[in-house]
C-alpha cells in the first residue's frame, strides 16, 4: 500500500532522513519506534509531502505522490495525526471535526460523525467547547478523531501515547485495535512507547539517526536483545 | 445637540468606509502575519473603476440609480478581486518563506507602483464626479435653522456596511472556506495535512479583502465627489490605524475600530480643529501601540517558544 524507498529529506543543510526504505501493506498495524531525533516524525511528514523528500520515491497505492502537493496527497486517503496533535485552538471541538472531513467524500460527514463520537464519548460531551482549553488527552482524542473524518485508507500516528496517563494510553491503543480490525484501516504508527506499540503492531521498524536498522515482526522485535537494551528495558 | 447628532451620522458614514478597509488589513494579518501596504492602493484602484463605469454607464445611457450603483459596485469588486489576487501572486507568495520583513518592502514596493501606475494611466489631476445620489432626510431642525440631515448617501454606504459585514462574518464563521481561512490562521502546516489548499485559501482572502476595499473605494467616490491616484496612502493608513486599534487580526475589531476612528475624526473636526483631524487619528495609533498593543478586541500576541 505504502513503500518509501531510498528517501532523503533535508531541513535546510540538515539531512533528516538518510536513506529509508520502508513498507505497510493493507490492514496491517506497523510502528516505527526510535529514540528522540531519529528522524521518525520527519519521516511522517515526508510521506505527506510537507517537506517533500529530496531524493527517492514515496508510492501510495501504486502512484508515486513524491512531488505532490501536501493538500493532493492526502486527499489520495491518507490521513495524519502529527507530533504535538495540532489541533486548531480556537476552534470548537465540531469545528475540528468538520475541518477533518474536508477530504472526505461527500455525504459522509455525519456517519463519520457518529462513528468518531462512538470511539471517543468524551469528544461528544466537549462538542462546542474550543478545543485549546481540553485536556491533553481529550485533545489527542480529538487530533485521532479528526484524522479518522477523512475515512482515510491509511492513518499515520504520530506518538499518540505522548504525555498521556496510562489509563487514556490505553484507551487510545484499544482505539487503534478496533479500527484496524472493524474498518480494516491500515495504520502506520510512530511510537516512544516501544513495549505498547510493538506489542500492538504486527510489524515494527528500528530508526536510528535517519535510517532504518531493523525490522521484524512486533514480537521478534520486543525478543530482539538489542530492541531490549536500546528501548524497553528502564523506558517505561 | 442637532449638531453632536450631525457629527455622530457623519462620523458613521466616515466609520464604515474605514472599517471595510480595515477587513483586508487584519483578514490578511491574520492568515500571513504581514501588513499589505499595498491594501490602500487596492480601495484607490477601487474608486477609480467606480468613476470609469459611472462615465461608460452614463455614455451609454444608463441613468438609473440603483441600476448605476449596482453595475459600479460588482465591476469594481471584480476588478480589484483581481489586483488583489495578482499583487499576491507576484509580490508576496513568492516571499511567503522568507524573513518577515521581505514581504513587508515588498508591499511598500507593490503600494508604490500602483500609485505611479495609476498616475501614469489617468493623470495626476483629480477626478470629479457629479453627486449621482442627492438628496436626503432631515431629521429634526434647531430653532436657528440648523437642520440634521442624514443623506440617502450616508443612509446607503451605512447600510451596505452592516449588509456586507454581516454577509462577511457569516462567510467566516459557518462556510467551509471561512472555517480553512481560520485553520490557516492557527496553523498553516495542520490545515495542509487535512487537505486544504493553503496558497489558495490565501488567494481567497486577498480577493475577499480587496473586494470590500472597491466598495469603500466606491463610496468614497460618491461621498466627496473627488479623487486622486493618491487617496489609498491616506486612507489606508488610517484603516490601519483602525485595525490596530480593534486589535489586529480580529474581524470585529476592525469594525469596531473604523467606527471608533470615522468617529474620532468627525468630532474632533466638528469641536476643534478640522486641520489636525489626522494628528488626532495618528495620536490614537501612537497611544495604542504603547499601552494597548493588542488593540480592544486582539489577543495578546504570546511568543512560541
Amino acid at each position: 500500500m505504502l513503500t518509501v524507498s531510498g528517501v532523503h529529506t533535508f531541513y535546510g543543510a540538515i539531512e533528516a532522513l538518510k536513506g529509508v526504505d520502508l513498507e505497510v501493506s493493507a490492514g496491517e498495524i506497523v510502528t516505527l519506534i526510535g529514540a528522540n531525533g531519529a528522524g521518525k516524525s520527519t519521516l511522517l511528514m515526508t510521506i505527506c509531502g510537507n517537506p517533500p523528500a529530496r531524493a527517492g520515491r514515496v508510492i501510495f497505492e501504486g502512484e508515486d505522490i513524491t512531488r505532490l502537493p501536501t493538500f493532493e496527497i492526502v486527499r489520495r486517503g491518507i490521513a495524519q495525526s502529527p507530533e504535538g496533535r495540532r489541533i486548531f485552538p480556537r476552534m470548537t471541538v465540531l469545528e475540528n471535526l468538520q475541518m477533518g472531513s474536508i477530504s472526505a467524500k461527500p455525504g459522509s460527514f455525519n456517519t463519520e460523525l457518529e462513528r468518531v463520537f462512538h470511539l471517543f464519548p468524551r469528544l461528544k460531551e466537549r462538542i462546542d467547547q474550543r478545543a485549546g482549553t481540553m485536556s491533553g488527552g481529550e485533545q489527542q482524542m480529538l487530533a485521532i478523531g479528526r484524522a479518522l473524518m477523512s475515512q482515510p485508507r491509511l492513518l499515520l500516528l504520530d506518538e499518540p501515547s505522548l504525555g498521556l496517563a496510562p489509563l487514556v494510553v490505553r484507551q487510545i491503543f484499544q482505539v487503534i485495535k478496533d479500527i484496524n480490525r472493524e474498518q480494516k484501516m491500515t495504520v502506520f504508527m510512530v511510537e516512544q512507547n516501544a513495549f505498547h506499540a510493538l506489542k500492538l503492531a504486527h510489524r515494527g521498524y528500528v530508526m536510528v539517526t535517519g535510517k532504518i536498522t531493523m525490522s521484524g515482526t512486533g514480537a521478534e522485535l520486543l525478543a530482539n536483545e538489542e530492541v531490549r537494551a536500546a528501548y524497553l528495558e528502564g523506558g517505561h | 445637540m442637532e449638531y453632536f447628532l450631525q457629527q455622530l451620522i457623519n462620523g458613521l458614514t466616515l466609520g464604515a468606509i474605514y472599517g471595510l478597509i480595515a477587513i483586508g488589513y487584519t483578514m490578511v494579518y491574520g492568515i500571513i502575519g504581514m501588513i499589505n501596504f499595498a491594501h490602500g492602493e487596492i480601495y484607490m484602484i477601487g474608486a477609480f473603476i467606480a468613476v470609469i463605469t459611472f462615465l461608460v454607464l452614463g455614455t451609454v445611457g444608463i441613468t438609473w440609480v440603483p441600476l448605476m450603483l449596482l453595475v459600479v459596485l460588482i465591476m469594481a469588486m471584480l476588478f480589484t478581486a483581481v489586483y488583489g489576487w495578482t499583487i499576491e501572486r507576484i509580490a508576496y507568495r513568492p516571499l511567503r518563506n522568507s524573513p518577515r520583513l521581505a514581504p513587508l518592502i515588498s508591499a511598500i514596493g507593490m503600494s508604490i507602483f500602483l500609485q505611479n501606475y495609476v498616475q501614469l494611466l489617468q493623470g495626476a489631476r483629480v477626478k470629479p464626479l457629479p453627486p449621482v445620489v442627492p438628496g436626503g432626510f432631515s431629521l429634526m431642525e434647531r430653532a436657528d435653522g440648523f437642520v440634521v440631515q442624514i443623506s440617502y448617501l450616508q443612509l446607503t454606504i451605512i447600510l451596505l456596511t452592516v449588509a456586507l459585514m454581516y454577509g462577511f462574518t457569516q462567510i467566516i464563521q459557518r462556510t467551509e472556506l471561512g472555517r480553512a481561512q481560520r485553520a490557516c490562521e492557527q496553523d498553516k502546516t495542520m490545515a495542509g495535512l487535512l487537505g486544504v489548499n493553503v496558497d489558495r485559501t490565501i488567494s481567497l482572502t486577498f480577493v475577499m479583502g480587496a473586494a470590500l476595499a472597491a466598495v469603500a473605494g466606491v463610496m468614497v467616490t460618491l461621498y466627496y465627489g473627488v479623487i486622486d491616484f493618491y487617496i489609498g496612502f491616506l486612507a489606508g493608513v488610517k484603516a490601519f490605524t483602525a485595525a490596530v486599534l480593534g486589535g489586529i487580526g480580529s474581524l470585529p475589531g476592525a469594525m469596531l475600530g473604523g467606527l471608533f476612528i470615522g468617529l474620532i475624526e468627525a468630532f474632533w473636526s466638528a469641536y476643534f480643529t478640522i486641520e489636525y483631524k489626522d494628528v488626532a487619528t495618528f495620536s490614537i495609533l501612537v497611544l495604542v501601540l504603547i499601552f494597548r498593543p493588542s488593540g480592544l478586541l486582539g489577543r495578546p500576541e504570546i511568543e512560541k517558544v
